[in-house]
């Protein structure tokens, strides 16, 4: 097997709380373009990051050319040439495109740096790429699909023998996709080997020479990509046959509890982010919003709960119109959301379990001005309780709690305040499948008890789970709305993909 | 739990430096002595009980001294020239008590003008202090001249006399700037922990976002902050102003710097969130005891600079070894279950 450039063997990384890979033996070969699939949290973005070298494995070891890595290391992979391409961009926006290609590696001419050099390389990339830009504008100023386009050719400059993709292609047009993938089939043919990430199924089978499936931080599968077709590889991301879906049902048709009208919001720079979207959540309905990652699912969560100032349109809980109203207004109303980013947008690190349960609540739950113990312990146990969260004690620290736990005491705190409309964004990211199993469980408790839910997610097993009804985005506008029987995963696919308006609405 | 760690680790620092001070010098624990050194440390304890709630919601208040030194003058110059009102032809002059409270007002007011440079304008904290730094000092210049108000003991004759109470004053035998000292660090520390305001702060700080999402008005938590922070300098001016029974515009420079590392003494991250007012009376009374042993034991002034820094500088490397240690305690206690 000389072909074979860079193995992972019996790699395995363990996180605080999950195991993100299990024994997981991957080879790269030369001009082989290898497709990564799995589900969000089964471990693809760890598996590429260790190849690079960012996360060393907890056990198993790296083999390049045969010979065993000492040891790994971000420096190292790039002596290797080996080169990646995060989901996020890792681009200085203050920056030119030029200086940010030879970052960390300039031209150098007498001490100083070289930049006609610089610019010519940079130019004959960029030509490449097909992307007649200025080597010298910001970065910053570029739009995103260009700036990913920058990104690939910082990675092309280097002398690159392994290119990791993780989903690449999620900020670019159509046009610019067609471009990015004859670059990559030239670069395959020049001997690189290639591992390519994405959500798009239909585009892995179109460029992939090989496909592999994790599931949970295994690997569960792996074919040559002439051999499989879209539901195989669905079947073995979600380890049930794509026809099984769990029966939703149907929800008894109730006043619309949360309603959103002709909402538009533009980026800073001028781009839409939404263009008049407009749907409804009914009292007792679970609504799934499924897109593509940047369609618009987030920023849509996050207008509706009044983060985004330069939303327009209407949005009305119960009748109640809310756009005048702030995100507390808002809470107090009866919205209530569940970030997408855990870290990030929900947890507070290093305070205990109680009192991330009940920031929403604090003025409520004190009497005179005055917060007592038992005033928030209570109501704090029978939220543990109810939502069967596993914590050492409500006074440990949120961080000791595994993801899964994690979650349940985001979405405990949404529901202090007794929400009649529940707006969760990837509720369930990065956390074990069995903890995911009761989260939806729970989510659909709560309809059943009356509210309304709107849950986006960029898993269609998560939104067949859960559904009710479907609405799809796909950059910025609603472009499907399905029952529950006919959001098939064709179907849905389809309609996330799509470039224009509504194609057709299906009841 | 590593909140309390952290607390008893400056604790272990403050008793040892108590120990050595006594065994070293017979002068230091004395009544005489510890009463002059409890008085210093309230005032340095009181600036640093409205920068910890600043601290806690992630920001920083830059401005305290020069707070503390424009209420001082504002109290000498109504105390000693009263409001001349050109247009009638009057001067008015206010009862001590009203006095107090129109140079406490005016120390809020500064605070609710950082509040809002750093909540509505989102000024960053840093630089609107340090803007208000410079803007009060120069008020309290301009208002005095540059002089010094000397006497303050006020005129039996306008009714205004009694303001020395607040420095040099006691109650039941203890001075006046440490009763300040105990209620308001009980206050404080009751605000912290037992208020939704106070839950508020730690969430602003912990993660602005997150509270945001979970209803915390979060610019009115941070307007609020400082305002409390600039009343409490005002309170301090006060009170060094009575004690030396005069104002002078100078007074209270640098008194953010020790402020700020009472703060970080005591166990509260800079970066907001985690820590309380515990940590930081503490932390004063760290800073106090070894200025005041320092000079006990007859070391060079400079050297007494040197010390501080050493050992602010110190305390927070060990902070930091032991946060990694906690995180490491956590991962594996994570990775067992």
């Amino acid at each position: 097997m000389n072909d074979c450039v860079l193995e992972a063997r019996g790699v395995s990384v363990q996180y605080p709380g999950t195991l993100a890979l299990s024994n997981v033996t991957y080879s790269l070969r030369r001009g082989q373009i290898g497709a990564l699939i799995g589900e969000n949290g089964a471990g693809k973005s760890t598996l590429v990051r260790v190849l690079a070298g960012i996360t060393q494995p907890t056990s198993g070891q790296l083999v390049c050319d045969g010979s065993p890595l000492p040891q790994s290391g971000v420096e190292m992979a790039a002596r290797l040439g080996i080169a990646i391409i995060h989901q996020e961009l890792n681009l200085c926006p203050n920056l030119t495109i030029e200086e940010n290609i030879f970052l960390g590696r300039e031209r150098t001419r007498w001490g100083l740096i070289d930049h006609r050099e610089q610019r010519r390389v940079t130019s004959q990339l960029l030509g490449r790429l097909n992307l007649a830009v200025d080597p010298s504008l910001r970065v910053g100023d570029l739009p995103l699909g260009q700036q990913q386009l920058v990104e690939i050719a910082k990675a092309l400059a280097g002398n690159v023998r392994v290119l990791m993709m993780d989903e690449p292609t999620s900020a670019l047009s159509a046009h610019e996709i067609v471009t990015l993938f004859r670059i990559v089939r030239e670069l395959a043919a020049s001997g690189v080997a290639i591992v390519y990430i994405s959500h798009r199924l239909e585009e892995l089978l179109e460029i992939a020479d090989t496909v592999t499936v994790l599931r949970d931080g295994r690997l569960v599968a792996e074919a040559p990509a002439s051999e499989v077709d879209v539901p195989w590889i669905v079947e073995q991301m979600t380890g049930r046959s794509a026809a099984s879906s769990q029966a939703a049902g149907e929800v008894a048709v109730t006043e619309p509890i949360l309603t959103v009208d002709g909402l538009t919001l533009f980026h800073p720079h001028g781009r839409a982010l939404l263009r008049d979207v407009s749907l409804q959540v009914r009292s007792g309905e679970i609504v799934g919003l499924y897109g593509l990652m940047g369609a618009g699912r987030t920023e849509l969560l996050e207008s509706i709960m009044g983060l985004r100032a330069a939303a327009q349109g209407s949005i009305a809980l119960g009748g109640k119109a809310l756009d005048k109203l702030d995100t507390s207004e808002r809470i107090a109303a009866g919205l209530a959301m569940v970030p997408e980013d855990r870290k990030t947008a929900a947890l507070f690190p290093g305070h205990s379990v109680l009192s991330n349960l009940t920031i929403s609540q604090v003025g409520a739950l004190a009497r005179r001005g005055w917060l007592s113990p038992t005033a928030e312990q209570v109501p704090g146990q029978q939220m543990c309780e109810r939502l069967t969260v596993k914590t050492p004690g409500l006074n440990a620290p949120i961080d000791s709690l595994s993801g899964g736990n994690q979650q349940k005491v985001v979405l405990g705190r949404c529901l202090m305040t007794a929400p009649r409309a529940l707006l969760l964004d990837e509720p369930t990211r990065g956390v074990d499948v069995g903890a995911k199993e009761e989260l939806h469980e729970k989510i659909r408790q709560l309809a059943k008890e009356g509210a309304g839910v709107l849950v986006a997610s960029s898993e269609l097993d998560e939104i067949r789970a859960l559904a009710h009804r479907v609405v799809v985005l796909s950059r910025g506008q609603v472009s499907g709305e399905f029952a529950h029987h006919a959001a098939s995963d064709e179907a849905l696919a389809c309609a996330a993909s799509a470039n224009g308006a509504i194609q057709e609405v299906r009841t | 739990m590593t909140l309390k760690l952290l607390q008893l680790r400056a604790l272990l620092v403050l008793l040892a430096l108590l120990a050595v001070f006594a065994a070293l010098s017979p002068a230091f624990l004395t009544t005489g002595n510890m009463t002059i050194l409890i008085k210093h440390v309230a005032i340095n304890a009181i600036l640093a009980i409205g920068m910890t709630f600043v601290i806690l919601s992630g920001g920083i208040d830059l401005s305290v001294g020069s707070v503390a030194g424009l209420a001082g003058i504002v109290a000498g110059a109504l105390l000693n020239k009263g409001l001349v009102l050109t247009k009638w032809g009057v001067v008015v002059y206010f009862h001590t008590w009203l006095v107090i409270l129109i140079a406490l007002a005016v120390g809020a007011l500064v605070g609710a003008m950082n509040g809002w440079l750093v909540s509505r304008i989102r000024v960053a904290p840093f630089i609107a202090t340090l803007g208000t730094l410079y803007v009060a000092r120069g008020a309290a210049l301009l208002l005095s001249g540059g002089a010094t108000y000397p006497d303050l003991a006020g005129r039996q004759e306008l009714g205004n006399t009694g303001f020395l109470q607040l420095g040099s004053g006691t109650v039941v035998g203890v001075p006046v700037p440490i009763v300040f000292m105990v209620i308001l660090a009980g206050l404080g520390l009751a605000i912290a922990l037992r208020t939704p305001f106070g839950r508020r702060v730690y969430a602003v700080g912990g993660n602005e976002r997150a509270a945001d999402l979970s209803g915390v008005r979060v610019k009115s938590v941070k307007l609020w902050v400082y305002v409390i922070s600039g009343f409490l300098a005002a309170l301090v001016g006060l009170m060094i102003a009575a004690q030396l029974a005069s104002a002078h515009p100078a007074t209270g420079e640098t008194f953010e710097l020790n402020a700020i590392a009472a703060v970080v003494l005591g166990g509260t991250s800079l970066s907001g969130g985690r820590g309380g007012i515990g940590g930081t009376i503490i932390g004063a009374f760290v800073i106090g005891v070894l200025a005041d042993g320092l000079i006990l034991l007859g070391v060079s002034e400079f050297w007494q600079i040197v010390i501080k820094g050493l050992v602010i500088v110190s305390a927070v490397v060990l902070d930091q070894l032991q946060d990694r240690q906690a995180q490491r305690a956590v991962a594996l206690l994570r990775s067992n279950s």
